[in-house]
């Protein structure tokens, strides 16, 4: 018997999304093994936002299915598939703005225990959801903002939260979109730092526009076009590839 | 220490920053129950304005958990106090005359009401909240009118007699049971609340109302949390209309009325919401207000009442609680200068 072959963390056969007549996400069927570092760029309007909705189940595909971890979750909400192990950030950072860094993280961890629905010991005394919640502050670089309301932090520390709150999770699978989007120059590397940082144990899709970002973490990538799979390939590949210069990047690639 | 010692009065337990402070007891709560309770002796003859004090204020302690914690809007939560009022108006009628009983009949009806209508009020935005909690505390109203062969009608509920509360207290016509039986009763649920609102549960609310989006996206169901604490709130509701019924022993319409639903949301507003002690303070200013304006003013005391909330929502945003708030930085400020 021949050993069965790796199961990918995350699978999309035929994914098809159409908004009436337009057809955001086009027969799309792409395989993502174990410890990857993958990108997913395209040209604005290439349906890599439908594509990130239609994994993380903000939206459902007209046609298609989706497998994380082998498990068929095409009709799945959206929380259960973050209980699977798919953990997203948003382009736009969606965080608590009333609400401490610690506090988000004290919950995002304790949804992940299953012990967010815990009802009379304060979240103040619950020592080992703080510890974790701490530790991954630190390990973020935003312990010094713990107890400030998210709203009153700067933006390039925001965007660190935004990722602190997806790998509270601990998924298998991590979509960055866009991580670094917004943040200011003097904050950028403490952003590229930590996504180079992440562990194997976490495979990344990254949707990014920012070629260097692209070419620095990513060992593969995906073109997106008019909704469907352009080219896949690993990195080099792409780039050098004359089509996709001519649909996507219009001028030579900045490599980081 | 024992157990429900350590509970409101924690200590020093492993210091932990802000967050660890967040669910200590300030001496002025402890303070102000204490006050509270000495009012049965301090005031002897002010026992029914007082019992209907802290009935409004468990009401507007319910409409808090909704509203300020989860921020969910309800033009309609009267719903909920005028169903507990004819459960337990109605059981203790028939005959069901223990308090306690009654109560958590209330309660359970309320928040069962609470459960079913929730699958309606929690979809759509804010305005569609607004109506669809206006409507069903119209539909009850309607029903308790049309059914008056059981309710009264507009006649109202008659012929309520109670038991004495534990058996042991029999309600007087001074009040003195009537005031500290409510006063018990918003003391344990507001315990229970504040327990509630600092648990990972009461954060998740406030989380929830922050942004949905990325509850969801934390891997909470959202919704699942949004109607547990919807049910809360309507059994708490139900237990505050219950006690009015007990506690004045007559249930009329008025118990469902849309001034109701609209007062109590008045007195979260000037009382300070998200903070469970707005919905006290602002009972006692509302009531204590209305007191006073009505007596000075008979005819113009909404004027006032208009004036206040026009003035704490554009000047205080926090409502009295927020202006206190303002007031003791401000001073702070003024001694760290000097």
């Amino acid at each position: 018997m021949t050993p069965a072959p790796e199961v990918p963390v995350l699978e999309t056969r035929g994914l098809r999304k159409a908004f009436g007549g337009l057809i955001a996400t086009n027969d799309v069927s792409f395989r993502l093994p174990a410890g990857a570092r993958h990108a997913l760029i395209g040209p604005n309007g290439a349906g890599k936002t439908t594509l990130v909705n239609l994994l993380t189940g903000v939206l459902q595909p007209t046609d298609g299915r989706i497998l994380l971890n082998g498990r068929d979750v095409t009709t799945l909400p959206s929380h259960r598939r973050v209980q699977l192990g798919l953990a997203r950030t948003f382009q736009i950072n969606q965080l608590f703005p009333d609400l401490t860094p610690l506090e988000t993280l004290v919950l995002a961890v304790a949804q992940r225990e299953g012990k967010a629905t815990g009802w009379w010991r304060p979240v103040g005394r619950r020592g080992e959801l703080l510890d974790e919640a701490g530790d991954l502050l630190e390990r973020l670089g935003i312990a010094e903002e713990r107890d400030q309301p998210v709203a009153t932090i700067a933006y390039g520390k925001q965007r660190l939260l935004e990722i602190a709150v997806a790998l509270a999770a601990k998924p298998s699978v991590l979509l960055l979109d866009e991580p670094a989007a917004g943040v200011p120059e003097a904050e950028r590397h403490q952003i590229l730092d930590v996504v180079a940082a992440l562990p194997d144990s976490v495979s990344l899709v990254l949707i990014e526009h920012d070629m260097q970002l692209v070419f620095r973490f990513a060992h593969t990538i995906s073109v997106l076009v008019n909704g469907g799979l352009f080219m896949e390939g690993p990195a080099a590949e792409v780039a050098r590839d004359p089509r996709v210069k001519q649909v996507y990047l219009g001028e030579e690639p900045v490599y980081g | 220490m024992p157990q429900f010692l350590s509970m409101i009065w924690p200590g020093r337990a492993t210091s932990r920053g802000k967050l660890a402070d967040a669910a200590r007891w300030h001496p002025l709560e402890i303070g102000f129950w204490v006050l509270a309770l000495a009012l049965l002796w301090l005031l002897p003859t002010r026992l029914l304005l007082l019992n209907e004090i802290a009935i409004l204020a468990l009401f507007a302690l319910s409409l808090d958990l909704i509203l300020g914690y989860a921020g969910i809007v309800s033009l309609g939560h009267a719903a909920f106090f005028g169903l507990g009022a004819y459960i337990a108006g109605l059981l203790a009628r028939h005959g069901m005359n223990d308090p306690i009983l009654g109560l958590l009949a209330a309660g359970a009806g309320a928040g069962l009401l609470g459960l079913l209508s929730s699958f309606l009020v929690l979809r759509g935005t804010d305005l569609t909240k607004l109506m669809v909690t206006l409507g069903v505390a119209l539909i009850l109203r309607e029903l308790a009118n049309k059914f008056d062969a059981i309710t009264g009608g507009a006649d109202g509920l008659t012929g309520v007699t109670m038991g004495p509360v534990l058996g042991l207290f029999e309600f007087d016509i001074f009040g003195s049971t009537a005031y500290l039986y409510s006063l018990s009763v918003l003391f344990v649920l507001f315990l229970v609340a504040r327990q509630l609102v600092h648990s990972p549960f009461g954060l998740m609310l406030r989380a929830i109302k922050g942004n949905s989006l990325r509850t969801s996206a934390m891997g909470v169901p959202t919704n699942l949390r949004l109607v547990t604490i919807y049910t809360i709130a309507a059994a708490y509701a139900g237990i505050a209309g219950g006690l009015l019924a007990q506690t004045t022993q007559f249930v009329s319409l008025d118990v469902l009325d849309f001034h109701r639903s609209a007062d109590v949301l008045l007195v979260l507003v000037l009382g300070g919401s998200g903070l469970l002690w707005g919905a006290i303070i602002g009972a006692v200013a509302f009531k204590l207000m209305y007191d006073w304006l009505a007596a000075i003013t008979p005819q113009y005391w909404q004027f006032w009442v208009g004036m206040a909330l026009v003035a704490i929502v554009l000047f205080g945003r926090g409502g009295l609680l927020g202006l206190a708030g303002m007031l003791r930085d401000r001073l702070r400020g003024l001694g760290g200068r000097a």
